[in-house]
């Protein structure tokens, strides 16, 4: 929750100085833009410097051989897989759920829209024990899963369905307003035209929505491969088996291996600072074109 | 091709829209489908193009003589033009005005060539050609309108329905644009239903015009009949300005050949401020007596505000400058007043 608040914060664009701030005194306009890059310095700048400082602490020798090594391997591919199978199933989910919200009347539309909302309001790491209670050994499905030997908890997909979890709101968070403002004018049109509800959808819908939907999915991506709580209560720490890249982390670090802890991090922060670049990109693009 | 509906009814939730709604429009016409706002005439129009369906059991819609109720809006083969235009915000004004062509599947869809030449002369009609590759938001209003109303008629619709087409424009570009739609329409000769609030539109292009209130038709008629002979004490008082004054008071100031006219009616009397005369007060001369309270002269008429002596009702009357002048009238002057045209409605014609 906290990382989603970070990246979306700075993201905003477009704020026109007003004519009362004009109107401060110089001296207190600096003071003031001093103070919040200090804060962002000592908040944001400083954490991640350290963070590759640290991950080069003892060479870059040092630091290839712990990204290299078995483990952070895996650890890197699990997360690469489990992203690969959320993502696309929030997106199918998140437009789905946007364009019904958005576009339709029905019943039960307010419970689909706090439904939505549930995963920002709940801990992570309730998430994950919801799925313990579940599919876990003494949860409700437990007992019939072991019969048919099929693992969900502490295997890969109890990691998916608790990263789905925490991730769902991002994309349908995203597109519900847009969709909204755009109204369905422009549906009408093409059905009109004589256009299916499939044609419909890929040639007026979809290309109308595909900047915020990127945006979407950029932020889902990020939330994705970041999440540690609801991901550490069902992955079970099996090394080279069920670590995602944050417990790989967490692991390393307990075991005091901190240049090792923070050379996997330097990995995911590398990760999250791409996606803030590309999603930088998208905005320009956006602000560019409208 | 001809429009019709029979008895339609649509409810949303407790809100009635349609209430029993009859609608005929022959071929080739121009008819304007007009009333205030939550009159139902949009949820009309969207029910004959097949965005909307008629509640269940209610009426049918047919086009030409077919029944059409039951087919979506894709396969009625109508142009609809939207308030707002909804022009596709991603594409160009080609891309648009080709839209219909391009969805239409391989065996029916025209080739590559034949579309864009397609296109460019719908874009000539509507006069943007040189416009082919601009966005719909580097478009002025009326040039989005156009826009829309080419790529309606790109699918060679059977009937052209406009919803409010010139609602979003500013006053100017709205005359200019309703003249043209009248050409354009007298052009094309394509049967067409427009809805509108604003009455001048309707009686100025409209060959026929539907006045809706209260999700029901209140009068069907030529521009002319309609504003002559309203039916009702809703069309008088929508179709331009009206005076509504106690009968017994005029029972003297009536002229003959008023139509629907009987001398002992108890009630209201309706008459248009251009359809009353007046005339210098003289004593023992029939008609009404009446103090000017306001004259406002500017303006291609003369308005003139007078307050009954009788019943201290105020009434409006509209005299042509000239006629001022040779009255020459001040404020608080005594006047008589005739009617040389008015109608009355039974009392309990609830308005």
């Amino acid at each position: 929750m906290a990382s989603a608040i970070a990246t979306a914060l700075p993201a905003r664009p477009g704020h026109a100085p007003t004519p009362r701030a004009n109107r401060d005194p110089a001296w207190a306009r600096w003071l003031l833009t001093a103070v919040a890059l200090a804060f962002l310095a000592f908040f944001l700048v400083l954490p991640i410097v350290v963070v590759f400082a640290q991950a080069f602490a003892k060479g870059g020798a040092y630091f290839l051989a712990a990204v290299r090594e078995p483990d952070a391997l895996a650890a890197i591919r699990l997360t690469l897989l489990t992203v690969a199978i959320v993502v696309p199933a929030n997106v199918v989910f998140g437009v789905a759920a946007a364009w019904a919200i958005s576009k339709f009347k029905f019943t039960g539309k307010s419970l689909l829209t706090t439904l939505i909302d549930l995963p920002f309001a709940v801990s992570p790491v309730i998430a994950g024990l919801i799925y313990v209670l579940i599919f876990g050994a003494q949860g409700w499905f437990g007992p019939w899963l072991i019969a048919h030997n099929i693992r969900v908890i502490f295997a890969v997909p109890g990691i998916v369905l608790a990263t789905t979890f925490v991730t769902f709101p991002f994309v349908a968070r995203e597109l519900i307003p847009l969709m909204q403002a755009q109204g369905t004018d422009e549906e009408y049109s093409a059905v009109t035209l004589g256009a299916s509800g499939w044609q419909t959808f890929w040639r007026v819908t979809l290309p109308n929505i595909r900047w915020g939907l990127f945006y979407g999915v950029i932020l889902c991506n990020a939330r994705a491969m970041g999440e540690f709580g609801a991901v550490s209560v069902v992955s079970g720490h099996i090394r080279g088996e069920t670590n995602t890249m944050p417990l790989h982390v967490e692991i390393l670090y307990n075991e005091y291996n901190i240049a090792g802890a923070f050379a996997v991090a330097s990995l995911l922060a590398l990760l999250a600072l791409a996606t803030l670049v590309v999603k930088s990109a998208v905005e320009w693009r956006q602000t560019g074109s409208a | 091709m001809s429009i019709e509906a029979h008895s339609l009814y649509k409810k949303f939730g407790a809100y009635t829209a349609l209430d029993g709604v009859d609608l005929n429009v022959p071929q080739g016409k121009l008819v304007a489908v007009l009333g205030p706002s939550g009159s139902g005439k949009t949820t009309l129009l969207r029910i004959i193009a097949g965005l909307e369906f008629a509640d269940p059991g209610s009426g049918r819609v047919l086009f030409h003589g077919d029944d059409v109720t039951d087919l979506p809006a894709g396969k009625r083969r109508v142009g609809f033009v939207f308030q707002h235009y909804a022009l596709f915000r991603h594409m160009s004004v080609f891309e648009n005005v080709a839209f219909g062509l391009r969805v239409r599947r391989r065996r029916d869809r025209p080739s590559r060539e034949a579309i864009a030449e397609r296109a460019h002369r719908l874009l000539e009609l509507v006069q943007l050609d040189g416009l082919a590759g601009r966005f719909p938001s580097q478009l002025s209003g009326g040039e989005r309108q156009r826009v829309a109303l080419a790529r309606a008629l790109a699918v060679e619709p059977k009937v052209l329905l406009l919803d409010e087409p010139f609602g979003a424009l500013d006053a100017r570009v709205r005359k200019d644009l309703r003249r043209w739609l009248r050409r354009f329409h007298d052009e094309i000769q394509l049967t067409t239903i427009f809805v509108t609030h604003d009455q001048e539109e309707a009686l100025e292009i409209a060959d026929e015009v539907v006045i809706m209130n209260k999700a029901h038709v209140e009068q069907v008629g030529t521009p002319q009949q309609v504003y002559d002979r309203p039916a009702s004490p809703f069309v008088y008082q929508f179709l331009g300005n009206v005076n509504v004054l106690r009968a017994p008071a005029l029972a003297g100031a009536r002229r003959r050949g008023g139509p629907a006219e009987d001398p002992n009616t108890e009630g209201q009397i309706y008459v248009r401020p251009h359809d009353i005369e007046v005339s210098p007060h003289d004593a023992g001369g029939s008609g009404l007596s009446a103090i000017v309270r306001h004259i406002h002269a500017a303006g291609p008429h003369a308005r003139l505000l007078l307050e009954q002596v009788q019943t201290r009702e105020q009434v409006e009357v509209e005299i042509s400058r000239s006629e001022l002048a040779d009255l020459d009238l001040g404020v608080n002057d005594l006047v008589r007043l005739r009617l040389r045209q008015s109608h009355s409605f039974d009392e309990d014609y609830a308005i």
